[in-house]
Order: structure tokens, then C-alpha cells, then sequence
């Protein structure tokens, strides 16, 4: 068929249902789901290891986080009006995510997340029973058989867990309801040491999959994200930055860049150069 | 003027005047609502703190939430 004359085509009945779909919004509709509640950020942030707790709110705002992990530990009864970390962080506006830090049993998590339903009252919470102090490497074992028993008794667990997809696997089947490989050992800032099992994970998961621990500085929350990730789980890397409230916004940006960039698909990679520019009508 | 009694709390040993967990909460200076309670093992639900007697020799942990990764 002839091409119309230009002036032709506003007369034209176009097909819509061939018009590319360019929703101007789908940038910002990029919400994700986590034992069925909804959040727009996918950033986790953790609230230890700062200078003060001025800091640490500073920090949170900074990344755009909606989740905090958060210890549960004895209150202190000799100082009781010591200042709490719900004085500067409202749980009310942002999720408190308890989690089972230095538990190295089944049975002592349980116990720690048992409490922590009490004091907060919600069930997601982040699973965590580590093997050793030297490497803070989860005990697979014990973790399997503590998300088995909270699933059981209604909780939500996130769980932390080795970067091993037959494990991932194993902890979805007991009621883990995402799943959060170390890219690195904790507090390492080493970045993301096997990505080939990471995505791997990503791809066999049907609950979210989130980078806890090993990310140091932001292109490394990017790769998390450009290999699938739902999301990124990190506090070291920005309560020891030079600059953590920066540091905060830093990972906010990049876990949006990287997530775009892994939406967008990235290019194919060549062994060799292909100019961008053309070769015709060189002078 | 109520008897005093032995509990533990948080690993320690002392002594109480307060007939029930809320009250105990309260006489160390803190706020019910803002801990968490484990009563000789077993956890005691928030809204049971007011009623659940303190008998000697009690052992507590009282927790709340800290920063954390």
C-alpha cells in the first residue's frame, strides 16, 4: 500500500490495540508485595551501628526505606528513661521488622520473634540463625527447622539464608515468605561475591528475593537489583559511610536504578566494538 | 503495705512490691506498652500484663525493640 500523505493520517481510524502501551506512570508504579502487604520502596535499611539515633532517622528518611529491621534485647532497668529507638523511628509510619540477630538456635529465634510479636504485635519478621561468630554464615539447619515452627504459628518469615538455590527452594516449601540470600557476610561490605546463585534464586522463587548483607556501596545495591531482586536489605554500608546520610540516598538511587535498568534488559554484550554512529555519508 | 517478693528480672536478682506483671513493668520506670514480657518461660500477652499475678521466686525478661541489622 502507498504511504498516505502526512496530512492524511489524523483522518486515519488508527488500530489502538497496535499502539505501543507508554503508561507516563509506570516508572512509579512499581510496587512490590511481601506476605501481602504492599510497599513502593525496595530498599530495607537496618537501624544498628549508628552514631545516634538523630542519625539514624536522618538515615531512613534519606533512603526512602519503609521497612527498618530492628534487635529485640532486655531494656535496660538501672536507666529507664534511656531514649528508645520508637522516640526518633514511628513504627506507626515506618514497618519494624524484628529480627533474630546472635541467635545461634532454632529455638532461641523462636523465642526472640515470640517476644517480638508481643511487643509490636505484627508477624512479618526477619529469620535470622547463624552458624558462627567469625563469618555470621547462616546454620541452614536450624534456620529450615525455626521457619518451619513460626510458619506454623502464623508468623511471616523473612528469612536470611545462604546464597544456595536447592536451599532457597527448601525454606520456600516451610513457609518462608521471602527469601534473603547474604550476597556477603554480614557487615563485610564485600559486594555480591556469587551472582550466578543469586540469580539463580531469583529465578526458581515464587516469594521475593532480597539482598541481606554483604552490599558496601551503591553499584553493588544496583547489581542486586539489575540480577532480578526484589530487593536490597543492608545497614552497614551506610551507618559506617563517611557520610551515611548520604550514603542513604546513594542506595535509594541505585536500588531504583538498578531495578529500571533490570526492567529496561540490558543490551547484548559483544566481544568486539560497534560504532555508535553511522558509517554512511562519511567525509 | 504490700509484702516485697524475690524475682528475677532480666538475669538479675530483686525484690518487688508489685502484684502483677503491669505493675512490676511500672515500677521499674517503664511503659506496658512499649515492652515485651516473658514470664517464667512463657510468654505473657500484652493484654494479660494488668492480671497475671507475681508469685516468689518469678523469673522475667522483659525486652523492647533496639537498632539492629
Amino acid at each position: 500500500m502507498a504511504a498516505l500523505p502526512l496530512r492524511c493520517w489524523a483522518d486515519t481510524e488508527r488500530d489502538m490495540t497496535e499502539m505501543p502501551t507508554i503508561s507516563p506512570d509506570s516508572a512509579n508504579d512499581d510496587s512490590w508485595e511481601v506476605a501481602g502487604r504492599r510497599f513502593t520502596s525496595r530498599l530495607i535499611v537496618g537501624t544498628g551501628k549508628y552514631k545516634d539515633f538523630e542519625q539514624n532517622a536522618a538515615a531512613v528518611e534519606a533512603s526512602g526505606a519503609e521497612i527498618v529491621t530492628v534487635a529485640v534485647r532486655r531494656v535496660n532497668i538501672s536507666d529507664p528513661n534511656q531514649p528508645v529507638l520508637m522516640d526518633y523511628i514511628d513504627p506507626k509510619k515506618i514497618t519494624y521488622l524484628p529480627n533474630t540477630a546472635g541467635c545461634f538456635t532454632a529455638d532461641d529465634a523462636i523465642r526472640t520473634l515470640r517476644l517480638a510479636r508481643e511487643a509490636g504485635g505484627w508477624d512479618l519478621v526477619k529469620l535470622e540463625v547463624l552458624g558462627e561468630a567469625r563469618t555470621l554464615y547462616p546454620d541452614m539447619r536450624e534456620t529450615l527447622k525455626a521457619t518451619e515452627v513460626l510458619a506454623n504459628e502464623g508468623f511471616k518469615p523473612m528469612v536470611y539464608c545462604v546464597d544456595d538455590p536447592i536451599a532457597a527452594k527448601q525454606l520456600e516449601e516451610a513457609g518462608a515468605v521471602a527469601i534473603m540470600p547474604l550476597g556477603a557476610p554480614i557487615g563485610s561490605g564485600l559486594g555480591i561475591q556469587n551472582k550466578v546463585t543469586i540469580r539463580l534464586i531469583v529465578e526458581g522463587a515464587s516469594v521475593p528475593v532480597l539482598v541481606d548483607a554483604g552490599v558496601g556501596t551503591a553499584s553493588e545495591a544496583a547489581q542486586a537489583m539489575e540480577l532480578g531482586c526484589d530487593g536490597v536489605l543492608m545497614n552497614t554500608a551506610i551507618a559506617e559511610a563517611k557520610d551515611p546520610i548520604r550514603m542513604a540516598r546513594a542506595m535509594k538511587h541505585a536500588v531504583l536504578a538498578g531495578r529500571d535498568a533490570y526492567l529496561a534488559g540490558r543490551m547484548q554484550q559483544r566481544k568486539y566494538a560497534d560504532p555508535s554512529s553511522p558509517l554512511a555519508g562519511l567525509i | 503495705m504490700s509484702e516485697s517478693i524475690s524475682i528475677t528480672v532480666n538475669g538479675e536478682p530483686r525484690r518487688s512490691t508489685a502484684s502483677t506483671i503491669a505493675g512490676l513493668v511500672r515500677e521499674l520506670g517503664l511503659k506496658p506498652e512499649k515492652v515485651a514480657v516473658e514470664h517464667n518461660g512463657e510468654i505473657a500477652p500484652r493484654s494479660t500484663l494488668e492480671n497475671v499475678p507475681l508469685n516468689e521466686g518469678d523469673v522475667l525478661e522483659i525486652v523492647h525493640f533496639v537498632g539492629g541489622g
